[in-house]
């Protein structure tokens, strides 16, 4: 384990920083959270045109750029710290992690390439309405037809989901229950059958869809049955990076909030003056800090495929939703009632924040796995 | 003209010559000593030093083979743990040179046992407000006020004083740094019993306690500086955390009682310091023992704790590493302090989850034999020596986030006339 940066991934981080403060001002952020989609095509390409951010992860071989979850982890702190309006977690991470973790080597061939230069987007739809983050909860069937399969069932909560040119499905044969009979597919977004309706959610900068299949078409991704490994460390590698996400917003939220307090003058004094901001400033710092070092040995347990990877990023992920949300609260009582307005930007990263507190699993869900994966 | 040859010394060279030394003079059956003295005086004891203070000017890499081949042959080293070396750093840096010839090689040698008088009953957080006194009659440096939190000082044979010298100048310009003999009349070492039952440290009142005039460190008026570079190596954890001898030759002999019997008194202070900080590595055994491992609150909150103790683990590398790479501190060098008590707070309550009924018991009714009792009465220490969290959280908000100063109501008018505590301050 290493516990710095490169000179080279400094300042990879860096160029990140000013591209997506460039290119993704909260102006930016606040247009396109109002509209259905939640992105629009010109950034999408010029992120993959000029940074190639799709495929950092990627192997060469696949298109990509060969990186490690070390480099990614930097791609998504930066994101989350200027919130980017993209469909980039699902895209780059989740779908594309259970087709590098789950396909065949013929699949990988003929799937990863678009997905890496950002031409096809693809969306993970694997949680179902009962809200379930582990691989039992899947209800969704897939019944083989000829030579291909039939998905039957609603999945929920699916990230970009509406707006996706492929979804990555994960369904069981019909009978089976748990980890057994679990199974990829890829179906076109377009396909017959599928009803895909956005959902009203608390966070517009990250938008979910409902997806019904009514005996929907689907081909096969890697090998028949055997899903529940692949999905698995999809969703530990994703938790992994989702931390990397958070901890990029909370620092972003806490430095708003030490800015804030160092302009505004109460009673004769710049509000960080009082010792009560000094003390509540110093505390974010910590939470924030421990977060982050936490995300970043996830990140790095997740490019050396490390044993205890499944703990770490159950760690991490919990230590980073506890650090949003608290940064978050923190800041809106720092900005006091200019930051309950809509008009103040903080809401927009409470609100990423409290999504992300949930999606992949809640604080205590994630601490329950970290146990248990050490053998607790 | 041609300059003088300087034959530069190298890992062969030095690994040699002190090959040679060893041989000659390293023997088990020395007196310890009796040996330290023959090593500090051929400069091997701390080959780092200046060559006029006992050293031989080596860099760290070669002084680390000089130390591996003392490892090698099994050498008792110089005496440098505890208050010991935090003495001998204040010294090195502000020492008079007759200073550094009295006391250095001492000290090194084990001879003079050292005591650090900082810390006053009235002071607390605020160290610069000592009102110990020390006034110049006769040409003597006469001592009077109460010393508190006063590490060993009852086998101390100096100590390293902090005294006020001017009491019209402002707080932080009228204090001074004085060596002082602790065994005279004028001084008197009573130990300070603790919370949780350890009488760790002492109080030191001084009566007319008597200073020679060539024992103050530093200049007259300059004992601020001098007291944080003292404080500077505190702070860096020189502080009861003396490394381990890693010995390759069996260590079997007087002069390894002696060293263990020194070691002994040094690290007396410090034998309840892993229960203060939590005992988190006990967590997880006591809640498989108790059956508690299988209570889904109490996971949550040992989970809880692990989280905390890790994250707060690998921030304290990221700082080390950062440190290693040569780049300039970040904010996860100054959270180490603050995020101790925040483990140990946390460890003691999920201690206390865990015990249950038992965590109303002490000593040898108690869970492993009263550690975890231990545990539940010391970790209120660790918020408060060596910087409270209310001083760190300051520190943290000032020096990393850059955020206003607190308002100083006693910089900058003599010390006279600053309000103070009337005696003690010790509550009820």
């Amino acid at each position: 384990m290493q516990y710095t940066f490169t000179a080279e991934q400094r300042e990879y981080r860096s160029v990140l920083r000013r591209y997506f403060s460039d290119r993704s001002p909260p102006a930016t952020v606040r247009r396109l959270m109002e509209t259905e989609a939640g992105w629009e095509r010109p950034l999408w390409q010029d992120l993959n045109r000029e940074l190639g951010l799709c495929g950092v992860h990627v192997p060469e071989q696949y298109g990509g750029q060969g990186f490690s979850f070390i480099e990614l982890g930097i791609v998504l702190e930066e994101m989350g710290r200027a919130l980017v309006c993209a469909p980039y977690f699902s895209s780059a991470v989740l779908a594309t992690g259970a087709i590098l973790n789950g396909a065949s080597e013929a699949e990988k061939q003929a799937l990863l390439p678009a997905l890496a230069a950002g031409d096809t987007i693809a969306a993970l739809a694997f949680t179902e309405p009962n809200g379930r983050w582990d691989l039992q909860g899947v209800e969704t069937t897939a019944t083989r037809m000829g030579d291909g399969y039939q998905l039957a069932g609603v999945k929920g909560f699916v990230v970009d989901g509406h707006t996706a040119d492929l979804l990555i499905v994960l369904a069981r044969r019909p009978g089976t229950v748990g980890e057994a009979g679990l199974s990829l597919f890829a179906v076109d977004g377009e396909a017959d059958g599928l009803t895909r309706t956005p959902l009203r959610t608390l966070d517009a900068t990250r938008k979910l869809a409902r997806i019904e299949f009514r005996d929907v078409r689907a081909r096969l991704i890697g090998a028949e049955d055997q899903a529940a490994g692949p999905m698995a460390k999809t969703l530990t590698q994703a938790a992994a990076v989702l931390a990397s996400e958070m901890v990029g917003g909370a620092e972003r939220l806490r430095e708003s909030a030490l800015d804030y307090a160092n302009l505004r003058m109460q009673f004769g004094r710049p509000l960080s003056a009082f010792q009560s901001m000094k003390h509540k400033q110093a505390d974010m710092l910590v939470d924030v800090e421990l977060a982050k070092s936490a995300a970043y040995q996830a990140a790095q347990a997740a490019a050396e495929d490390d044993e205890n990877l499944s703990a770490i990023a159950s760690l991490a992920k919990a230590a980073a939703s506890e650090a949003y949300v608290q940064t978050a609260i923190h800041t809106i009582q720092i900005h006091g009632g200019v930051g309950f307005t809509w008009d103040n930007d903080t809401h927009l990263w409470f609100k990423r924040a409290k999504s992300s507190e949930v999606f992949l699993g809640d604080p205590a869900w994630r601490r329950e796995q970290m146990l248990q994966a050490w053998g607790y | 003209m041609a300059a003088p040859a300087v034959i530069q010394p190298t890992e062969d060279s030095v690994r040699a010559e002190v090959r040679a030394w060893l041989e000659a003079n390293w023997r088990p059956d020395l007196g310890l000593i009796e040996w330290r003295e023959k090593l500090v005086d051929a400069g091997w004891g701390a080959p780092a030093w200046p060559g006029a203070f006992y050293g031989r000017d080596l860099d760290a890499s070669l002084a680390a083979v000089v130390a591996a081949e003392m490892r090698r042959v099994g050498a008792v080293g110089v005496a440098r743990a505890g208050v010991r070396n935090l003495v001998i750093q204040t010294l090195l840096e502000h020492g008079s040179d007759d200073q550094k010839r009295r006391f250095l090689r001492a000290a090194l040698t084990g001879r003079d046992s050292w005591c650090q008088l900082f810390s006053e009953p009235g002071g607390g957080s605020d160290l610069a407000g000592a009102t110990t006194r020390a006034e110049l009659r006769n040409s003597r440096w006469v001592v009077n006020g109460q010393k508190v939190w006063t590490t060993s000082a009852h086998h101390a044979d100096w100590g390293l004083l902090l005294a006020r010298t001017n009491w019209d100048a402002p707080k932080h310009q009228g204090l001074s740094v004085f060596l002082i003999a602790m065994r005279q009349p004028g001084v008197e070492v009573r130990p300070l019993k603790q919370m949780n039952g350890h009488a760790s440290f002492n109080q030191v009142f001084f009566t007319d306690a008597d200073v020679a005039p060539e024992h103050l460190v530093g200049d007259l008026g300059g004992g601020w500086a001098v007291a944080n570079t003292t404080l500077m190596h505190e702070r860096r954890g020189a502080d009861g955390t003396a490394a381990a001898q890693n010995a390759e030759s069996p260590r079997q002999g007087p002069i390894y009682d002696e060293e263990q019997a020194e070691a002994a008194i040094t690290m007396e202070p410090y034998k309840w310091y892993p229960q203060r900080a939590g005992r988190v590595d006990l967590v997880l055994e006591r809640a498989r023992q108790t059956g508690k491992l299988d209570d889904p609150v109490v996971r949550q909150e040992i989970a809880k704790l692990l989280v905390l103790a890790r994250s707060a683990e690998w921030t304290a590398r990221r700082a080390r590493a950062a440190q290693a790479q040569g780049q300039p501190p970040g904010p996860e060098g100054s959270l180490g302090k603050l995020v101790a008590s925040h483990v140990a707070r946390a460890a003691a309550r999920v201690h206390t989850m865990i015990s249950g009924a038992d965590a109303m018991l002490a000593g040898e009714d108690a869970p492993l034999q009263g550690v975890i009792a231990e545990v539940l009465v010391s970790v209120p220490a660790v918020s408060i020596a060596g910087g409270t969290d209310e001083i760190q959280r300051n520190i943290i908000a000032e020096r990393v986030l850059r955020m206003p100063k607190e308002p100083g109501f006693d910089a900058a008018r003599p010390f006279r006339d600053v309000p103070r505590n009337a005696a003690g301050g010790r509550g009820t």
